[in-house]
Protein backbone atom coordinates (compact mmCIF):
# COMPACT_ATOMS: atom_id res chain seq x y z
CA UNK A 1 0.00 0.00 0.00
CA UNK A 2 3.05 2.22 0.31
CA UNK A 3 2.86 3.55 -3.28
CA UNK A 4 -0.84 4.30 -3.19
CA UNK A 5 -2.10 7.70 -2.26
CA UNK A 6 -5.13 9.24 -0.65
CA UNK A 7 -7.80 11.07 -2.57
CA UNK A 8 -8.50 14.08 -0.43
CA UNK A 9 -11.17 16.71 -0.63
CA UNK A 10 -11.62 19.56 1.79
CA UNK A 11 -15.14 20.86 1.50
CA UNK A 12 -16.69 23.97 3.03
CA UNK A 13 -20.38 24.72 3.30
CA UNK A 14 -20.67 26.64 0.07
CA UNK A 15 -17.64 25.65 -1.92
CA UNK A 16 -14.96 23.03 -2.35
CA UNK A 17 -11.78 24.35 -0.75
CA UNK A 18 -9.24 21.92 -2.08
CA UNK A 19 -9.06 18.48 -3.61
CA UNK A 20 -6.28 16.32 -4.85
CA UNK A 21 -3.94 13.47 -4.05
CA UNK A 22 -1.95 13.26 -0.86
CA UNK A 23 0.27 10.83 0.97
CA UNK A 24 -0.59 11.80 4.53
CA UNK A 25 -3.10 13.83 6.45
CA UNK A 26 -2.90 15.06 10.00
CA UNK A 27 -6.08 16.42 11.50
CA UNK A 28 -7.25 17.31 14.96
CA UNK A 29 -10.34 15.47 16.13
CA UNK A 30 -12.11 15.98 19.42
CA UNK A 31 -10.02 13.18 20.89
CA UNK A 32 -6.70 14.49 19.69
CA UNK A 33 -4.58 14.59 16.60
CA UNK A 34 -4.90 11.78 14.12
CA UNK A 35 -2.66 10.89 11.23
CA UNK A 36 -4.02 9.11 8.21
CA UNK A 37 -1.94 7.17 5.73
CA UNK A 38 -3.11 5.19 2.70
CA UNK A 39 -4.82 1.98 3.72
CA UNK A 40 -6.38 3.45 6.83
CA UNK A 41 -9.49 1.71 8.07
CA UNK A 42 -12.84 3.43 7.46
CA UNK A 43 -13.30 6.18 9.97
CA UNK A 44 -15.76 8.86 10.82
CA UNK A 45 -14.54 11.44 13.29
CA UNK A 46 -15.65 14.80 14.57
CA UNK A 47 -13.12 17.54 14.01
CA UNK A 48 -12.10 19.94 16.69
CA UNK A 49 -11.38 23.37 15.35
CA UNK A 50 -7.82 23.53 14.20
CA UNK A 51 -5.48 22.81 11.36
CA UNK A 52 -5.67 20.04 8.86
CA UNK A 53 -2.23 19.37 7.43
CA UNK A 54 -2.08 17.62 4.12
CA UNK A 55 1.23 16.26 2.82
CA UNK A 56 1.13 15.88 -0.92
CA UNK A 57 2.71 12.99 -2.78
CA UNK A 58 5.64 15.18 -3.82
CA UNK A 59 6.35 16.25 -0.27
CA UNK A 60 4.68 19.64 -0.44
CA UNK A 61 2.47 20.62 2.44
CA UNK A 62 -0.92 22.27 2.49
CA UNK A 63 -2.52 23.60 5.63
CA UNK A 64 -6.25 24.22 5.90
CA UNK A 65 -8.15 25.72 8.76
CA UNK A 66 -11.27 23.69 9.50
CA UNK A 67 -13.80 24.21 12.24
CA UNK A 68 -17.10 22.63 13.06
CA UNK A 69 -16.97 19.60 10.85
CA UNK A 70 -15.98 16.01 10.50
CA UNK A 71 -13.58 13.71 8.76
CA UNK A 72 -14.47 10.61 6.87
CA UNK A 73 -12.13 7.97 5.52
CA UNK A 74 -13.19 5.09 3.31
CA UNK A 75 -11.21 3.20 0.68
CA UNK A 76 -8.42 5.78 0.67
CA UNK A 77 -10.91 8.54 0.00
CA UNK A 78 -10.66 11.19 2.66
CA UNK A 79 -13.30 13.85 2.97
CA UNK A 80 -12.92 16.73 5.35
CA UNK A 81 -16.23 18.47 5.67
CA UNK A 82 -16.46 21.65 7.68
CA UNK A 83 -18.90 24.49 7.81
CA UNK A 84 -15.95 26.80 7.88
CA UNK A 85 -12.98 25.64 5.89
CA UNK A 86 -10.19 27.75 4.50
CA UNK A 87 -6.73 27.26 3.14
CA UNK A 88 -4.05 28.96 5.17
CA UNK B 1 -57.91 64.11 -31.94
CA UNK B 2 -60.85 61.77 -31.63
CA UNK B 3 -61.76 60.27 -28.28
CA UNK B 4 -61.32 56.72 -29.52
CA UNK B 5 -57.89 57.44 -30.91
CA UNK B 6 -56.79 58.99 -27.64
CA UNK B 7 -57.89 55.91 -25.69
CA UNK B 8 -55.86 53.63 -27.98
CA UNK B 9 -52.79 55.85 -27.70
CA UNK B 10 -53.03 55.69 -23.90
CA UNK B 11 -53.27 51.92 -24.00
CA UNK B 12 -50.24 51.66 -26.27
CA UNK B 13 -48.28 53.89 -23.91
CA UNK B 14 -49.22 51.80 -20.88
CA UNK B 15 -48.32 48.54 -22.63
CA UNK B 16 -44.96 50.04 -23.60
CA UNK B 17 -44.25 51.02 -19.99
CA UNK B 18 -45.22 47.56 -18.76
CA UNK B 19 -42.99 46.02 -21.37
CA UNK B 20 -40.03 48.06 -20.19
CA UNK B 21 -40.51 46.74 -16.65
CA UNK B 22 -41.03 43.12 -17.63
CA UNK B 23 -38.08 43.22 -20.02
CA UNK B 24 -35.85 44.62 -17.28
CA UNK B 25 -36.97 41.94 -14.82
CA UNK B 26 -36.38 39.26 -17.42
CA UNK B 27 -32.83 40.47 -17.96
CA UNK B 28 -32.12 40.70 -14.23
CA UNK B 29 -33.34 37.14 -13.67
CA UNK B 30 -31.39 35.90 -16.66
CA UNK B 31 -28.20 37.36 -15.25
CA UNK B 32 -28.84 36.10 -11.72
CA UNK B 33 -29.77 32.59 -12.73
CA UNK B 34 -26.20 31.74 -13.75
CA UNK B 35 -24.98 32.77 -10.33
CA UNK B 36 -27.75 30.84 -8.61
CA UNK B 37 -26.92 27.75 -10.64
CA UNK B 38 -23.26 28.13 -9.77
CA UNK B 39 -24.13 28.32 -6.09
CA UNK B 40 -26.19 25.13 -6.35
CA UNK B 41 -23.21 23.48 -8.02
CA UNK B 42 -20.79 24.85 -5.41
CA UNK B 43 -22.83 23.56 -2.49
CA UNK B 44 -23.12 20.11 -4.03
CA UNK B 45 -19.72 18.75 -2.84
CA UNK B 46 -20.65 19.59 0.74
CA UNK B 47 -24.10 18.02 0.44
CA UNK B 48 -22.63 14.97 -1.28
CA UNK B 49 -19.92 14.51 1.35
CA UNK B 50 -22.42 14.85 4.17
CA UNK B 51 -24.87 12.50 2.51
CA UNK B 52 -22.18 9.91 1.92
CA UNK B 53 -21.10 10.08 5.53
CA UNK B 54 -24.67 9.77 6.76
CA UNK B 55 -25.36 6.84 4.47
CA UNK B 56 -22.14 5.25 5.70
CA UNK B 57 -23.38 5.46 9.25
CA UNK B 58 -26.80 4.22 8.26
CA UNK B 59 -25.39 1.34 6.24
CA UNK B 60 -22.47 0.18 8.33
CA UNK B 61 -23.76 0.58 11.83
CA UNK B 62 -26.92 -0.63 13.46
CA UNK B 63 -27.08 1.91 16.21
CA UNK B 64 -30.52 3.08 17.28
CA UNK B 65 -30.53 6.84 17.35
CA UNK B 66 -33.35 9.28 17.92
CA UNK B 67 -32.75 10.87 14.53
CA UNK B 68 -32.72 7.67 12.51
CA UNK B 69 -35.35 5.50 14.11
CA UNK B 70 -38.98 6.02 13.32
CA UNK B 71 -41.22 6.66 16.32
CA UNK B 72 -44.15 4.27 16.70
CA UNK B 73 -46.81 6.93 16.65
CA UNK B 74 -46.46 10.18 14.80
CA UNK B 75 -48.67 12.85 16.27
CA UNK B 76 -47.37 15.96 14.66
CA UNK B 77 -45.46 16.68 11.48
CA UNK B 78 -43.60 19.81 10.48
CA UNK B 79 -43.89 21.05 6.92
CA UNK B 80 -41.36 23.55 5.63
CA UNK B 81 -42.50 25.47 2.58
CA UNK B 82 -40.01 27.29 0.38
CA UNK B 83 -41.83 29.94 -1.67
CA UNK B 84 -40.55 33.25 -2.99
CA UNK B 85 -40.44 36.74 -1.54
CA UNK B 86 -41.71 38.47 -4.64
CA UNK B 87 -44.34 37.56 -7.17
CA UNK B 88 -44.17 37.95 -10.94
CA UNK B 89 -42.68 34.51 -11.26
CA UNK B 90 -45.53 32.64 -12.87
CA UNK B 91 -46.79 29.64 -10.95
CA UNK B 92 -43.63 29.42 -8.85
CA UNK B 93 -45.15 30.08 -5.44
CA UNK B 94 -48.61 28.74 -6.16
CA UNK B 95 -47.38 25.37 -7.41
CA UNK B 96 -45.26 24.83 -4.31
CA UNK B 97 -48.16 25.88 -2.08
CA UNK B 98 -50.49 23.54 -3.95
CA UNK B 99 -48.02 20.70 -3.42
CA UNK B 100 -47.84 21.58 0.27
CA UNK B 101 -51.63 21.53 0.51
CA UNK B 102 -51.85 18.07 -0.97
CA UNK B 103 -49.11 16.88 1.38
CA UNK B 104 -51.04 18.41 4.30
CA UNK B 105 -54.16 16.58 3.23
CA UNK B 106 -52.26 13.31 3.10
CA UNK B 107 -50.73 13.87 6.53
CA UNK B 108 -54.08 14.87 8.03
CA UNK B 109 -55.69 11.76 6.62
CA UNK B 110 -53.07 9.79 8.57
CA UNK B 111 -54.23 11.57 11.70
CA UNK B 112 -51.25 13.86 12.07
CA UNK B 113 -51.30 17.47 13.20
CA UNK B 114 -49.30 19.82 11.04
CA UNK B 115 -46.99 22.62 12.07
CA UNK B 116 -45.92 24.97 9.31
CA UNK B 117 -42.55 26.64 8.86
CA UNK B 118 -42.65 29.15 6.04
CA UNK B 119 -39.87 30.63 3.95
CA UNK B 120 -40.71 33.54 1.66
CA UNK B 121 -43.20 36.38 1.83
CA UNK B 122 -45.57 34.73 -0.63
CA UNK B 123 -46.02 31.72 1.64
CA UNK B 124 -46.53 34.00 4.65
CA UNK B 125 -49.11 36.06 2.75
CA UNK B 126 -50.92 32.91 1.64
CA UNK B 127 -51.24 31.83 5.26
CA UNK B 128 -52.14 35.18 6.77
CA UNK B 129 -54.80 35.77 4.09
CA UNK B 130 -56.45 32.49 5.07
CA UNK B 131 -55.95 33.24 8.76
CA UNK B 132 -53.95 30.09 9.26
CA UNK B 133 -51.26 29.75 11.85
CA UNK B 134 -47.62 29.04 11.19
CA UNK B 135 -44.86 28.32 13.65
CA UNK B 136 -42.07 30.43 12.18
CA UNK B 137 -41.63 32.60 9.12
CA UNK B 138 -38.40 33.57 7.37
CA UNK B 139 -38.50 36.24 4.71
CA UNK B 140 -36.16 38.52 2.84
CA UNK B 141 -33.59 36.33 1.16
CA UNK B 142 -35.26 33.75 -1.03
CA UNK B 143 -33.54 34.92 -4.19
CA UNK B 144 -30.09 34.99 -2.61
CA UNK B 145 -30.11 32.50 0.27
CA UNK B 146 -27.58 32.85 3.05
CA UNK B 147 -26.11 29.90 4.93
CA UNK B 148 -26.99 31.63 8.22
CA UNK B 149 -30.67 31.46 7.32
CA UNK B 150 -30.35 27.76 6.57
CA UNK B 151 -28.69 27.26 9.93
CA UNK B 152 -31.43 29.25 11.66
CA UNK B 153 -34.13 27.19 9.97
CA UNK B 154 -32.53 23.88 10.78
CA UNK B 155 -31.91 24.94 14.38
CA UNK B 156 -35.60 25.75 14.76
CA UNK B 157 -36.54 22.44 13.10
CA UNK B 158 -34.22 20.35 15.24
CA UNK B 159 -35.40 22.13 18.37
CA UNK B 160 -39.01 21.28 17.49
CA UNK B 161 -37.98 17.75 16.57
CA UNK B 162 -36.16 17.09 19.82
CA UNK B 163 -38.99 18.47 21.95
CA UNK B 164 -41.40 15.91 23.36
CA UNK B 165 -44.66 15.52 21.48
CA UNK B 166 -46.62 16.54 24.58
CA UNK B 167 -44.86 19.90 24.61
CA UNK B 168 -45.71 20.58 20.99
CA UNK B 169 -42.72 18.88 19.41
CA UNK B 170 -42.86 17.26 16.00
CA UNK B 171 -42.01 13.69 15.02
CA UNK B 172 -41.57 14.23 11.33
CA UNK B 173 -40.13 16.95 9.12
CA UNK B 174 -41.07 17.43 5.50
CA UNK B 175 -39.81 20.08 3.13
CA UNK B 176 -41.57 21.31 0.00
CA UNK B 177 -39.57 23.29 -2.54
CA UNK B 178 -39.22 23.92 -6.25
CA UNK B 179 -36.43 21.87 -7.73
CA UNK B 180 -34.51 23.44 -10.57
CA UNK B 181 -34.61 20.95 -13.43
CA UNK B 182 -33.85 23.21 -16.35
CA UNK B 183 -34.44 26.76 -17.52
CA UNK B 184 -37.98 25.83 -18.52
CA UNK B 185 -38.91 23.23 -15.92
CA UNK B 186 -39.14 23.63 -12.17
CA UNK B 187 -40.77 20.79 -10.30
CA UNK B 188 -42.24 21.07 -6.82
CA UNK B 189 -40.56 18.47 -4.67
CA UNK B 190 -41.56 16.93 -1.35
CA UNK B 191 -38.80 15.40 0.76
CA UNK B 192 -39.02 13.90 4.20
CA UNK B 193 -35.96 15.07 6.11
CA UNK B 194 -36.57 13.34 9.41
CA UNK B 195 -36.74 10.52 10.30
CA UNK B 196 -33.94 9.99 7.86
CA UNK B 197 -34.71 8.93 4.36
CA UNK B 198 -31.37 8.89 2.64
CA UNK B 199 -32.33 8.98 -0.98
CA UNK B 200 -29.31 10.12 -2.92
CA UNK B 201 -25.71 9.14 -3.06
CA UNK B 202 -26.08 5.87 -1.20
CA UNK B 203 -23.09 3.91 -2.26
CA UNK B 204 -23.70 0.24 -2.63
CA UNK B 205 -20.62 -1.67 -1.56
CA UNK B 206 -19.06 -3.26 -4.63
CA UNK B 207 -18.63 -6.99 -4.97
CA UNK B 208 -14.85 -6.82 -4.99
CA UNK B 209 -14.42 -5.09 -1.68
CA UNK B 210 -15.08 -6.32 1.78
CA UNK B 211 -17.74 -4.43 3.68
CA UNK B 212 -15.72 -1.88 5.61
CA UNK B 213 -16.22 -1.67 9.33
CA UNK B 214 -16.38 1.93 10.34
CA UNK B 215 -14.48 3.27 13.25
CA UNK B 216 -16.13 6.19 15.00
CA UNK B 217 -14.40 8.82 16.96
CA UNK B 218 -15.22 9.51 19.78
CA UNK B 219 -18.21 7.10 19.48
CA UNK B 220 -21.19 6.40 17.29
CA UNK B 221 -23.72 8.42 19.25
CA UNK B 222 -21.58 11.54 19.44
CA UNK B 223 -20.77 11.33 15.77
CA UNK B 224 -24.45 10.95 14.89
CA UNK B 225 -25.40 13.75 17.24
CA UNK B 226 -23.12 16.18 15.50
CA UNK B 227 -23.46 14.77 12.00
CA UNK B 228 -27.22 14.91 11.65
CA UNK B 229 -27.68 18.63 12.33
CA UNK B 230 -25.06 19.26 9.66
CA UNK B 231 -26.92 16.92 7.35
CA UNK B 232 -30.21 18.72 7.94
CA UNK B 233 -28.54 22.08 7.45
CA UNK B 234 -26.97 21.07 4.19
CA UNK B 235 -30.26 19.66 2.92
CA UNK B 236 -32.10 22.83 3.92
CA UNK B 237 -29.44 25.02 2.34
CA UNK B 238 -29.51 22.93 -0.81
CA UNK B 239 -33.31 23.24 -0.94
CA UNK B 240 -33.02 27.01 -0.57
CA UNK B 241 -30.47 27.27 -3.36
CA UNK B 242 -32.50 25.01 -5.63
CA UNK B 243 -35.55 27.08 -4.88
CA UNK B 244 -33.67 30.31 -5.62
CA UNK B 245 -32.42 29.02 -8.96
CA UNK B 246 -35.92 27.80 -9.80
CA UNK B 247 -37.35 31.18 -8.80
CA UNK B 248 -35.07 33.04 -11.18
CA UNK B 249 -35.83 30.60 -13.98
CA UNK B 250 -39.57 30.86 -13.36
CA UNK B 251 -39.40 34.64 -13.24
CA UNK B 252 -37.38 34.84 -16.41
CA UNK B 253 -39.88 32.66 -18.22
CA UNK B 254 -42.89 34.54 -16.85
CA UNK B 255 -41.37 37.91 -17.67
CA UNK B 256 -40.33 36.88 -21.15
CA UNK B 257 -43.88 35.79 -21.96
CA UNK B 258 -45.19 38.99 -20.37
CA UNK B 259 -42.93 41.01 -22.66
CA UNK B 260 -44.18 39.01 -25.63
CA UNK B 261 -47.76 39.66 -24.59
CA UNK B 262 -47.03 43.37 -24.24
CA UNK B 263 -45.57 43.32 -27.75
CA UNK B 264 -48.72 41.71 -29.04
CA UNK B 265 -50.91 44.25 -27.23
CA UNK B 266 -48.90 47.13 -28.64
CA UNK B 267 -49.25 45.70 -32.14
CA UNK B 268 -53.00 45.15 -31.78
CA UNK B 269 -53.62 48.61 -30.36
CA UNK B 270 -51.46 50.22 -33.02
CA UNK B 271 -53.63 48.57 -35.68
CA UNK B 272 -56.76 49.75 -33.92
CA UNK B 273 -55.46 53.28 -33.50
CA UNK B 274 -54.42 53.44 -37.18
CA UNK B 275 -57.90 52.30 -38.03
CA UNK B 276 -59.44 54.95 -35.80
CA UNK B 277 -57.20 57.63 -37.28
CA UNK B 278 -58.15 56.60 -40.81
CA UNK B 279 -61.84 56.63 -39.92
CA UNK B 280 -61.40 60.10 -38.50
CA UNK B 281 -59.64 61.36 -41.63
CA UNK B 282 -62.25 59.76 -43.86
CA UNK B 283 -65.06 61.40 -41.97
CA UNK B 284 -63.23 64.74 -42.04
CA UNK B 285 -62.76 64.48 -45.80
CA UNK B 286 -66.37 63.55 -46.37
CA UNK B 287 -67.39 66.50 -44.19
CA UNK B 288 -65.23 68.88 -46.25
CA UNK B 289 -66.45 67.41 -49.54
CA UNK B 290 -70.01 67.54 -48.29
CA UNK B 291 -69.52 71.16 -47.17
CA UNK B 292 -67.96 72.15 -50.53
CA UNK B 293 -70.78 70.41 -52.37
CA UNK B 294 -73.34 72.26 -50.35
CA UNK B 295 -71.57 75.59 -50.99
CA UNK B 296 -71.24 75.03 -54.75
CA UNK B 297 -74.85 73.89 -55.10
CA UNK B 298 -75.95 76.99 -53.11
CA UNK B 299 -74.14 79.27 -55.66
CA UNK B 300 -76.07 77.84 -58.58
Amino acid sequence: MAESSLKVSVVGADHEVWSGEASMIVARTVEGEIGILPGHEPLLAILASGEVRVTLSNGEKIVAEAADGFLSVANDVVTIVARKAELV
Amino acid sequence: MGAQLRVYRQKIKSAQTTKKITRAMELISASRIQKAKARVAASTPFARAVTQAVSAVATYSNVAHVLTTEPETIERAAVVIFASDRGLAGAFSSQVLREAESLSELLRSQGKDIVYFLVGRKAAAYFSFRRRVSERVWTGSTDQPQYETARDISDALLEAFLREAEDGGVDEIHVVYNRFVSMVTQVPQVVRLLPLEVVEGVEEPGDTQVLPLYEFEPDVETVLDSLLPVYIESRIFNSMLQSAAAEHAARQKAMSSASDNADKLIKDYTRLSNNARQTEITSQISEIVGGADALSSAKH
